[in-house]
């Protein structure tokens, strides 16, 4: 386990990241917050001695996903929040509105479940002989045989992601139906 | 030893490594002046410090320029440093920092030497900042996988179009030869059966791999020159095109550190190379006399780096699309077709079927 000291400077630069990620207005800014917490979860990881899934964290998430965000945001030049005097019409406007309503009834929901003992805390054995094995060979063995079902159908989802993005983003050359 | 006895030494040969890399990153420099002058058939910087040879009468010299690298230095804090005005002032400031850090950090896991004792401190299993770490080569890609953020935002925060175009073609380029690279990886993986770059090193105890496995080494090495962004890949800095690319606002020590991030970063990925595939710190008399692996190491990454600077003198820029069909038509499928045929036929090994094959396959050309 974690001592109780770094775990809260940890906890603190997380949500200090989190939130700077949501208020920040420049969409630049929101990434580099979001890398800043992405590796923050990662240390949190490698405390509890997952090391594996810290470093497949900080190369997945840190390192391709939010350099494609970057990638985009720079693309489309949308890094610039749209002035708060322009009318934000359509079904744009209850986003806000929306998000927040079902933020608190997350919330409202997690509290809910800690405080009237829905989550079996006592099932989880924290002592230090008792850690999981979280070894690279251990993951590998658990995903390619005792879930190896799970895993496949994760692989064949992602294979139709892939395939939707080629077929929306694939555009008909003028003159292609007749040829 | 107790966890804060070893981040203390951690910190301290981290320390002393840093100092190292930097003044190599100094002397990278000039070695790629003198080879690359010598390839052209000059002469290359050789006024800068010298020692003279008095029974010649002065009239020849020893090492000429080797205080070169001081001279830049000096030259690059004394130049002026402005930022232009309308650059978004934090991200401008913190890209060169974030273009050094990562190239730093792969070395804390490079194994420089086998076990020894130096007074009081047993280095075991293997002489390194952080040694035993058991997912190191995961490390490795997961801190090259943040170096691209040093130069997309260099680019992004110069609020120039020739910067933006070199972070967005830096990007691109980086993404697309990670893929071969995290595949080409894997092999020295499997080959070692493990993750810890001591273990990978141990492995090669009795043949490189680069012997076993030599495609996988050429891919390796060209998935690393297009990770550094060094010719024949360096289009980000095609000058014709974009002036400078990414790092075109920047002057001073802040544009000096960019070139500091990539000659570090020549240096590490030299020192991977050698680890995964030269054998490390390994050699003739490494076990009774441990204070050879540097030596053997330190000359590997040297071999690296002259070869790195042999092609940059040799080999036109690509084209940008000749660049990313390599990538992806070229490189990545041999890299997933090496992986799968090494898979295999280790398993095969392991069932014991690989020998009988072998054997009917010697009987049938044979007879």
């Amino acid at each position: 386990m974690i001592h109780p000291i770094p775990f809260l400077l940890l906890a603190a630069v997380a949500v200090a990241a989190a939130l700077g990620m949501l208020l920040s207005h420049n969409a630049v800014h929101s990434a580099l917050y979001l890398v800043l917490n992405f590796i923050t979860v990662a240390i949190f990881y490698l405390a509890l001695n997952a090391p594996f899934i810290a470093m497949v964290q900080v190369t997945v998430y840190a390192g391709a996903i939010v350099v494609l965000f970057l990638f985009v945001i720079m693309l489309l030049g949308a890094e610039r929040l749209r002035s708060p005097v322009d009318e934000v019409r359509g079904p744009e406007r209850f986003h806000r509105y929306t998000a927040i309503l079902l933020a608190l009834v997350l919330v409202g929901v997690a509290a809910y479940l800690l405080f009237q003992g829905g989550v079996d805390m006592t099932g989880v054995d924290t002592t230090a002989g008792a850690t999981l094995d979280a070894s690279p060979q251990a993951l590998g063995l658990a995903l390619f045989q005792s879930y190896v079902f799970p895993f496949q159908v994760t692989g064949v989802l992602l294979l139709a992601a892939i395939a939707g993005v080629v077929i929306f983003g694939h555009t008909k050359k003028r003159g292609e139906d007749n040829a | 030893m107790t966890p804060g006895a070893i981040a203390i030494r951690a910190l301290i040969i981290g320390f002393i490594i840093s100092l190292a890399v930097i003044t190599g990153f100094a002397y990278t420099t000039l070695l790629e002046r003198k080879v690359l002058a010598r390839l052209q058939h000059r002469v290359g910087p050789n006024r800068a410090g010298y020692i003279p040879i008095p029974w010649r009468g002065g009239e020849k010299r020893l090492l000429g320029g080797f205080m070169q690298p001081a001279a830049d230095a000096v030259k690059l804090f004394m130049k002026e440093d402005p930022t232009p005005a309308k650059v978004d002032r934090v991200t401008y400031n913190i890209a060169p920092m974030l273009a050094v850090i990562p190239a730093i950090l792969i070395l804390a896991v490079i194994p420089w030497a086998p076990a020894f004792r130096l007074g009081p401190w047993r280095f075991t299993p293997y002489f390194a900042v952080a040694p035993g770490i058991n997912v190191g080569v995961l490390f490795i890609l997961a801190v090259t996988s943040i170096s691209v953020y040093g130069v997309i935002l260099a680019g992004w925060a110069s609020n120039s179009k020739y910067a933006v175009l070199g972070g967005i073609r830096a990007s691109a380029q980086m993404i697309s030869y990670e893929l071969a690279l995290g595949i080409i990886v894997l092999i020295p993986i499997m080959m070692a059966n493990s993750m810890n770059l001591g273990d990978i090193v141990e492995a090669q105890r009795p043949v490189w791999f680069i012997f076993i496995q030599p495609l996988a080494a050429i891919v390796f090495f060209i998935a690393a020159l297009a990770e550094l962004q060094r010719a024949p890949f360096d289009l980000l800095e095609a000058e014709q095109e974009l002036s400078a690319g990414f790092n075109v606002e920047y002057a001073g020590m802040r544009f000096g550190m960019f070139f500091m991030a990539e000659y570090m970063k020549m240096i590490s990925l030299s020192a991977i190379f050698s680890t995964f595939f030269l054998g490390g710190y390994g050699g003739p008399f490494v076990d009774r006399l441990p204070w050879l692996g540097f030596i053997y190491i330190i000359l590997k990454i040297i071999f690296c780096l002259v070869l790195m600077i042999w092609i940059r003198a040799s080999l036109p820029r690509l084209r940008y699309d000749q660049l990313m069909g390599f990538g992806w038509k070229g490189l990545l499928p041999i890299a997933v077709l090496n992986f799968i045929i090494t898979a295999v036929l280790i398993v095969m090994a392991e069932e014991g079927t690989l020998a009988p094959l072998l054997d009917t396959v010697r009987q049938f050309f044979i007879g």
